[in-house]
């Protein structure tokens, strides 16, 4: 119920004098900050766009940024629920890297020892071996947390050390590669996408989930007596959605594959390639869907479960969570074993981006997946925070990262201008907020 | 009265250091590490302590744990102990001076192991970095001698990055010049880190539509990353890749023809030339009269100082069969996966 805190207030009478904007962003409801949020990555990608003479804003580029950013992006779901709570993980980075290395042990060497190489059942068995372990981990540092009251920074801290070290300590450091076909066709590229067919169809699928929505919750809102959108909002939000959606889809329709891989492709199926070239689409990287997927799980249990719920109370007053009722230790526990488990996840991406697991993979993460979630408004004070923001958060920070290589800047200069807009970001939070107010 | 607390401690360790020379037939050679926690330096220990056990000598050590401040008090330690001969693993190679200089005025000799002690008194000890850059520069050269050429460099932090790309472009600069090759891109990565790699080698593939035709990567593990890039274009194995360190997964990729050379130290070498030349050292040979010794000059500091510096072996597909032989990685190792017929050394 709390959701539907609408701002179209009674006083109708100053809605006359309101400009168009405004009267669209209050017939919407739209998130000013979120649409902030995209506008400076419009500005970002345009400007990337241009300077570049035309590179940035290619299927191939964008396509390329998706995958890159999917393993920060699934963290710092979890992030946002980790800070809304006013704590702090920093061990996601080693975890990403513990976890991934056992991974790739599980299918490289303990697996084929009774399996044998290639089973179809390896990447299944591996990646449940990581995501168990990721949330086994995750629930002990949220046990100690919570129940034994170490705070978070000092046992994420400890966690960050352990397990860097425990990565290396499963190979003594060695690099474990190739991995498993299956499994690396988590890590997109042209056989880790879905094809152009299957991508119209989740796309068609999304569309069809937002309308479904826009007219549940306005079914609910008649039901409870709220006051109702205007229904010409109602259609733009349902021509917008519908459009990003879309749109992303053609985008990453039209990203054909390599000519190489094309023509690997067209003789092992005894295709003619004909004249001018075979286009064959890559479609949506199965990395992107998974993020995905973990945005839209996160934010129906951040916005829709008690659990959710649960969480941003303790947030927002954490004593009076605890007054009312509320099971707080068992409520962080959660929130760590969950970032434990996107921590596994993601580790399974990155490695099968990489096709090797390394006893290096994910160093330094953990502080791109809070910046990440800082950038996309989470507040460090806690009780703030929205899923989507922290996931454009992540687009934000790669997009400059991609961006700037493009452009040939060096590694120094990026960590520069990374660290000075991610101050930036947070100091116009920081006034916006005041202006609210 | 803290006196005669030092004066008995002394003379415990007087004892304690007179009782091992009396034990031991030859002489005792202490080596300080810099860290354990960085896999290679086991292996290397293991051949060091082999050839000083070997020379009749006796073997003791301590680990730093990355801490130069600890690394000095380890060497005074080590000396305390009565070593004939230093070797040093300098976790920092100015902080280790006064160490060296300590060592120099009680007349152990004193040998810089893998990292420059710039002091004219020490001896140093490494694999010519600038060498494996040729190295790696050449394999790639004569597979792709024209063409747009990418060069992943190794971490901004590290100086054998620098080194590295000094070697490569020596190679590499008479094509260049000329206009035969074209430097398309070139970028330190972060850290090392192979995610690194990849996420610049894919830039660069976008921002030169795929037409790259070689890539000259400092090291195995940024190699890896680049040909990930590769792959997702379908460009792996058909444009040369150079790497370094004879990691495992890289002399895989050697056989399975992704990965054109890695060049390979063997940290065994290393670790035996150390032992034989501190040996040397404390019989009282002068350092230039080392085997193999040259004059070397390249420091931060232009010092000039007797060094050996070893040769590295480019690893291909046509001579797998050396690390193989050697030990270092088993074949079955090298040949997973690989297509039989198509490397010799798998059959």
């Amino acid at each position: 119920m709390t959701e539907v805190t609408s701002s179209a207030s009674p006083q109708g009478a100053s809605t006359v004098t309101e400009g168009l904007p405004a009267r669209l962003l209050r017939a919407t409801e739209l998130d000013v900050r979120m649409l902030g949020m995209v506008g400076a990555l419009a500005v970002i990608w345009i400007g990337f766009h241009i300077v570049s003479g035309g590179l940035f804003l290619t299927p191939r580029n964008l396509w390329n940024l998706s995958v890159q950013s999917a393993s920060v992006a699934i963290m710092s779901t979890g992030m946002v629920l980790v800070i809304v709570t006013r704590n702090i993980d920093l061990s996601v980075g080693s975890l990403l890297g513990f976890v991934g290395m056992i991974m790739g042990v599980t299918q490289t060497e303990v697996l084929p020892q009774w399996l044998g190489f290639g089973h179809p059942a390896i990447w299944i068995i591996a990646l449940a071996v990581g995501i168990l372990l990721g949330a086994a981990i995750g629930a002990l540092q949220g046990y100690i947390i919570a129940y034994m009251s170490v705070p978070s920074f000092i046992v994420t801290l400890g966690g960050l050390l352990v397990w860097r070290g425990a990565a290396w300590w499963v190979t003594s450091g060695r690099t474990v590669a190739p991995l498993d076909p299956t499994f690396r066709l988590m890590g997109g590229g042209p056989d880790g996408a879905i094809g152009s067919f299957w991508s119209w169809m989740v796309g068609v699928a999304a569309c069809l989930a937002v309308l479904l929505m826009l007219a549940y919750s306005r079914k609910q809102r008649r039901k409870f007596d709220f006051p109702l959108r205007p229904l010409w909002a109602e259609g733009f939000l349902a021509v917008l959605g519908c459009a990003v959606i879309l749109g992303a889809v053609a985008v990453a329709n039209s990203y054909p594959w390599p000519s190489a891989i094309v023509r690997r492709y067209a003789e092992a199926n005894n295709i003619t390639i004909p004249e001018g070239g075979l286009f064959i689409a890559h479609g949506i990287a199965i990395p992107v869907l998974i993020a995905v997927g973990a945005g839209v799980i996160m934010t129906f249990l951040a916005n829709r479960t008690r659990f959710g719920r649960y969480v941003f109370a303790i947030g927002g007053n954490p004593e009076a969570a605890v007054l009312a009722g509320i099971n707080t230790r068992w409520v962080l526990l959660k929130i760590f074993m969950l970032m434990g488990g996107l921590a596994a996840v993601a580790g399974a991406i990155s490695a099968a981006r990489l096709n090797a697991a390394t006893n290096a993979m994910g160093t330094l993460d953990e502080l791109l997946v809070i910046a990440a979630a800082v950038i996309g408004g989470t507040s460090l004070g806690g009780g703030v925070g929205t899923i989507a923001g922290a996931m454009i958060g992540a687009v934000l920070m790669q997009s400059l990262a991609s961006g700037m290589i493009l452009l040939g800047v060096d590694t120094p200069l990026q960590n520069i201008v990374v660290g000075i807009v991610l101050v930036i970001a947070v100091w116009l939070d920081t006034l916006y907020r005041k202006r609210v107010k | 009265m803290r006196n005669t607390v030092t004066a008995v401690l002394a003379g415990i360790s007087l004892s304690l250091s007179l009782s091992t020379a009396a034990l031991a037939e030859g002489k005792t050679i202490g080596v300080s590490w810099s860290n354990f926690q960085e896999e290679r330096w086991k292996t290397d220990e293991a051949a060091m302590k082999a050839q000083i056990e070997a020379d009749g000598n006796t073997y003791i050590s301590a680990d730093a744990q990355s801490s130069p401040a600890k690394q000095l008090t380890d060497v005074e330690s080590l000396i305390a102990q009565g070593a004939d001969a230093l070797i040093i693993l300098a976790q920092d190679a100015s902080a280790i001076g006064p160490a060296v200089e300590k060592a120099v005025a009680e007349g152990i000799p004193v040998v810089g192991y893998d990292r420059l002690i710039e002091n004219p008194n020490a001896f140093y000890l490494t694999f010519d970095n600038k060498e494996v850059g040729r190295m790696q520069a050449r394999a790639v050269f004569e597979v792709a001698p024209e063409g747009n050429y990418v060069f992943i460099k190794g971490s901004s932090a590290d100086p054998n990055a620098d080194f590295l790309f000094e070697g490569q472009m020596e190679v590499l600069k008479e094509a260049i010049d000329s206009g035969k090759i074209k430097n398309v891109g070139e970028a330190y990565t972060d850290g090392w880190l192979p995610a690194n790699a990849q996420r610049n080698m894919e830039q660069f593939l976008t921002a030169n539509n795929n037409e790259v035709d070689a890539v000259v990567a400092s090291n195995d593990g940024t190699a890896g990353g680049a040909i990930a890039a590769l792959e997702a274009q379908g460009l792996a194995g058909s444009v040369p890749v150079s790497g370094q360190d004879g990691d495992h997964a890289a002399l895989n990729r050697i056989a399975l023809g992704t990965q054109t050379v890695s060049v390979w130290k063997d940290a065994r070498e290393l670790g035996k030339a150390a032992a034989q030349i501190a040996n040397e050292l404390a019989d009282g040979t002068a350092m230039d009269a080392i085997e193999g010794a040259t004059k070397w000059a390249e420091g931060p500091n232009k010092v000039e100082m007797n060094a050996v510096l070893l040769k590295p072996v480019p690893i291909t597909k046509e001579n797998l069969n050396v690390v193989i032989d050697a030990g270092w990685v088993s074949k079955e190792v090298v040949c997973q996966g690989v297509q039989p017929g198509t490397v010799d050394v798998c059959g």
